[in-house]
């Protein structure tokens, strides 16, 4: 037994250490907007905020979250206010198929704290989530947008 | 659609003119006892639109939705001649089995071959077009006014005299009145919805994460299954020793599924997959065991030379051309397997009783995974049901191959009564796909003593993905597969755009046993480089330039000549490029869509830089440009992720590759700008397809500019294999 704090609420999970945040997340706590994808931190798809930081949740024991503030995309709006990456997404129509957005939410939401203005090189080297439908400029467009505290369209 | 009667029983086979010509899919669904004449509880105005008293219009969706818009489009369609209020319009999916329970009234599920809108738009809008009559007539009836009189507006009916009324309020009338057949429509020019950016369907609940996908389904009392196939394909399951995981923790069953599988059922995911990687399974590999990429390219390479080949196109006499050519120019290309890799993996969830087979699954085609049930679990058809989910990626994996849902059902019927969701791990996911094919392509090109190119011979060589898929169809051509010339066929939707004196376009087939798919965009992608390259080299070696030697060959295919002027425009062809950057071109008709590309590259050692592509498309007409440039910018990063890292290499009769850390896909990183050009030029031809024209000239257009920048033509795939990397 685990016990872990999610979007700020305590919950026990009955799990082998060794299992991945990520399928305690979906399966035994069931919130599945965090995405399972490759399962060696490759893709993204399942990024989450572990204490404020973004972190592929496929590849982190259970064991290694226990007392950490984990946040994951339905935890993300705030008091019922999308997020303003969450309202920049939606702006610019970024999402195609979708199923990698939430961990490219959550990768950017973080990326936006840490620099609330990044340039075209920041995410370049910060954003490194795969997206098979190709988004990619749409993303960047409504990463912009976010940051410039609008969320208008681009494009 | 062909409705053929049986025997005894009544059944139908499911028909496309996907390929050129009312292909049969090969579904045969036995209608069985039920009443085909049901109807559905929600009184409906035709089979398209349900109106709600309360003013909501409901839009019945067929295709399938996996990010390409096509719902949004579909719907916009429909309100377009419904004239209602866009803001009260939502959607729904009539499941396959109300479709086989009413003979089809909804027509084809299948999204695929860039069809979902070009080949359904015609009777969808008429759809709307018959709704609004009968609301129309209702308004009409209920005034006792002529129904020329009235006149629908946003959802709102007005009549002489001032009157006014609601398409809610006279919604359940105007159920009841007969459904006009062939409308008439309105012309393009006059629409309001059809046409325009609208913003599409569900973008909230992706970016919250309460979209449903496959992955995410939850049921009372479900449980979780991991399944193992052979890794060699048609190696079988020889021995597994079940009592070795039996005991671990929630695991509830292991077992063999069908000749070629093991699977273990748990209480989660997790576990099931912990438990299935510990379980020793000894496979029978059969004699494909010994067969590797290398051994492949030695059957292919055969084929280039080999006397016999079945033609594709052909016109005056090559022979003599290449005779009696002044210069002749020679080159060979090959093209890798390649796996879709959508980002959810594939899954399904079934419960089987006796009484009942249900199946949720993301699938671009409900009906084909309707059939996949009813094979699967032996029952009838009005006790079997699909419900769709929207995708995580689809790509031409989730269409015609229903190999999950089998699994799922068989599974499922193992346990009756406790639903189970089946998920691959990506490692399942990239050792059983269903792969781009193998292609190798042999090119002679001959010119006269004043550089005019008098004859072209393309012979290709490699893997057929009707035979494999549909053989009934490569039967009926004599062994031919006809799908394997898209791009570069005699006539159709894949017409070659080159007018070329004296030319052979044959394919010696040649079928290694890896599985092949239908890979976006299929075979335009290998087509489209091995063509438009050696267009490039053909214009090299006449010292003519790339896009002047193009419009010579191109006078009597003016949309071909209108999108690759239109990029060569944009980019600046012919006017000097930026420092170091470096230009290439290319063009193609595909899925009845004239594309362009032209590319801005520069080179840096092993670093190719790609700033910038300006795309032109020409479908005929755009429903949604803004999902249009969405389609076309994304198609570069499916092209260029393909061109520069994605091959499945075949080692010992099985896929190398297991996940994204040996198979790549371009970050944003690696994104260049893509300026799209929507160029529809209308009129009362075939409409054409947007999700996947684009992405045969990605490659193409980079390699052009690559050669241009270094002189080095690269023949052979990925740019992985030559060190190059996409920086």
């Amino acid at each position: 037994m685990a016990r872990l704090n999610i979007n700020g609420k305590n919950v026990n999970v009955d799990v082998d250490p060794n299992t991945p945040l990520l399928w305690a997340i979906r399966e035994n706590v069931g919130l599945t907007g965090t995405k399972y994808g490759c399962g060696i931190a490759q893709c993204g798809a399942c990024t989450v905020h572990v204490d404020g930081v973004a972190t592929r949740s496929c590849s982190l024991p259970v064991s290694a979250a226990v007392g950490k503030k984990i946040t994951t995309i339905e935890g993300l709006a705030q008091s019922g206010k999308l997020h303003k990456v969450q309202q920049a997404w939606i702006a610019n129509e970024v999402p195609q198929c979708g199923y990698c957005q939430s961990g490219m939410i959550m990768a950017v939401a973080e990326l936006l704290k840490k620099k609330p203005k990044p340039t075209d090189a920041d995410i370049d080297r910060e954003i490194t989530n795969i997206c098979r439908c190709g988004t990619f400029q749409q993303v960047r467009a409504a990463i912009h947008a976010a940051a410039n505290g609008g969320t208008g369209r681009q494009s | 659609m062909n409705y053929v009667p049986k025997m005894n029983r009544r059944a139908f086979v499911v028909g496309s003119a996907a390929f050129g010509g009312g292909l049969a899919l090969g579904l045969d669904i036995p209608l069985g006892p039920q009443d085909a004449s049901a109807q559905a509880a929600t009184p409906e105005l035709g089979v398209w639109v349900v109106v709600k008293p309360d003013d909501t219009v409901v839009i019945r969706i067929a295709r399938s939705e996996m990010g390409q818009g096509t719902i949004t489009g579909l719907a916009q369609l429909v309100a377009e001649e419904l004239e209602c209020d866009w803001s009260k319009v939502t959607y729904e999916y009539p499941t396959p089995g109300q479709n086989v329970a009413r003979k089809r009234v909804w027509q084809s599920y299948s999204t695929g071959g860039s069809r979902g809108i070009r080949e359904s738009h015609e009777y969808v809008r008429q759809g709307g077009a018959s709704a609004r009559m009968m609301l129309l007539q209702a308004a009409a009836n209920e005034w006792k006014v002529p129904v020329e009189q009235c006149k629908a507006e946003k959802s709102i009916i007005t009549g002489p005299g001032n009157r006014k009324t609601t398409f809610g309020k006279v919604a359940a009338a105007a159920s009841k009145l007969p459904v006009p057949e062939k409308p008439k429509l309105k012309d393009p020019k006059d629409w309001k919805i059809a046409g325009k950016p609208i913003k599409r369907f569900g973008i909230e609940a992706k970016v919250t994460g309460k979209q449903v996908y496959g992955f995410d389904m939850k049921l009372p009392g479900m449980l979780n299954a991991a399944i193992k196939e052979s890794p060699v394909f048609g190696g079988k399951v020889k021995s597994f020793d079940a009592a070795k995981v039996s005991g671990m923790k929630g695991v509830k069953k292991v077992l063999q599924v069908g000749d070629t599988a093991v699977a273990v059922v748990a209480d989660t995911w997790w576990q099931a997959n912990t438990a299935l990687q510990a379980l020793p399974i000894v496979w029978d590999e059969g004699a494909n065991g010994k067969v590797s990429s290398a051994t492949i390219a030695e059957t292919l390479k055969a084929g280039l030379d080999a006397e016999q080949a079945f033609v594709g196109n052909q016109n005056g006499d090559i022979k003599a051309a290449l005779a009696d050519a002044a210069k002749k120019v020679e080159a060979v290309y090959a093209y890798p397997y390649q796996n879709h890799v959508c980002m959810e993996p594939m899954n399904a969830t079934a419960r089987y009783t006796a009484d009942k087979c249900e199946v949720w699954v993301p699938t671009q085609d409900g009906e084909a995974s309707f059939a996949a049930v009813l094979a699967a679990s032996g029952l009838p058809a009005e006790k079997c049901e699909v419900y769709k989910l929207d995708l995580g990626g689809g790509f031409g994996r989730r269409g015609a191959f229903q190999d999950y849902v089998h699994q799922a059902v068989r599974i499922a019927k193992e346990m009756p009564g406790t639903p189970i969701k089946l998920l691959w791990s990506r490692e399942e996911d990239m050792a059983q796909g269903r792969y781009h094919p193998v292609m190798q392509c042999k090119l002679v090109g001959a010119f006269d003593k004043d550089n005019n190119l008098t004859g072209l011979h393309m012979r290709l060589s490699g893997q057929s993905i009707l035979a494999s898929v549909r053989p009934a169809i490569v039967e009926q051509q004599k062994g031919r597969d006809p799908l394997s010339f898209q791009g570069v066929a005699d006539a159709g939707e894949h017409a070659f755009g080159y007018t070329i004196p004296n030319l052979l376009i044959d394919h010696a087939m040649r079928n290694p046993h890896v599985p092949p798919g239908f890979w976006r965009g299929v075979n335009i992608n290998q087509n489209a480089i091995f063509l438009e390259c050696f267009m490039d080299e053909l214009a090299l070696a006449a010292g003519q330039d790339a896009l002047a030697f193009r419009r010579k060959l191109l006078g009597k295919h003016p949309r071909n000549l209108a999108v690759l002027n239109a990029v060569a425009e944009k980019i600046g062809w012919g006017k000097p490029a930026p420092q170091g950057v470096h230009r290439g071109l290319a063009h193609m008709k595909a899925f009845n869509a004239y594309v362009a590309a032209a590319a801005e590259v520069s080179v840096t050692g092993n670093k190719i830089k790609v700033h910038r592509i300006v795309a032109a498309t020409d479908p005929t007409y755009a429903v949604n440009p803004s999902q249009i440039d969405r389609q076309v910018a994304g198609s570069f990063v499916y092209g260029l992720s393909a061109l520069f890292y994605q091959e499945c290499t075949v080692k010992d009769g099985r896929i190398v590759e297991q996940n994204f850390n040996s198979y790549n896909s371009m970050r944003i990183a690696q994104m260049p700008k893509v300026e799209s050009i929507i160029m529809p030029s209308g009129g009362d031809g075939p409409w054409g397809g947007v999700g996947e024209p684009t992405i045969c000239v990605a490659a193409p257009a980079v390699l052009n500019a690559y050669a241009a920048a270094t002189g080095k033509r690269i023949r052979s795939f990925p740019l992985k294999n030559h060190n190059l990397e996409m920086a």
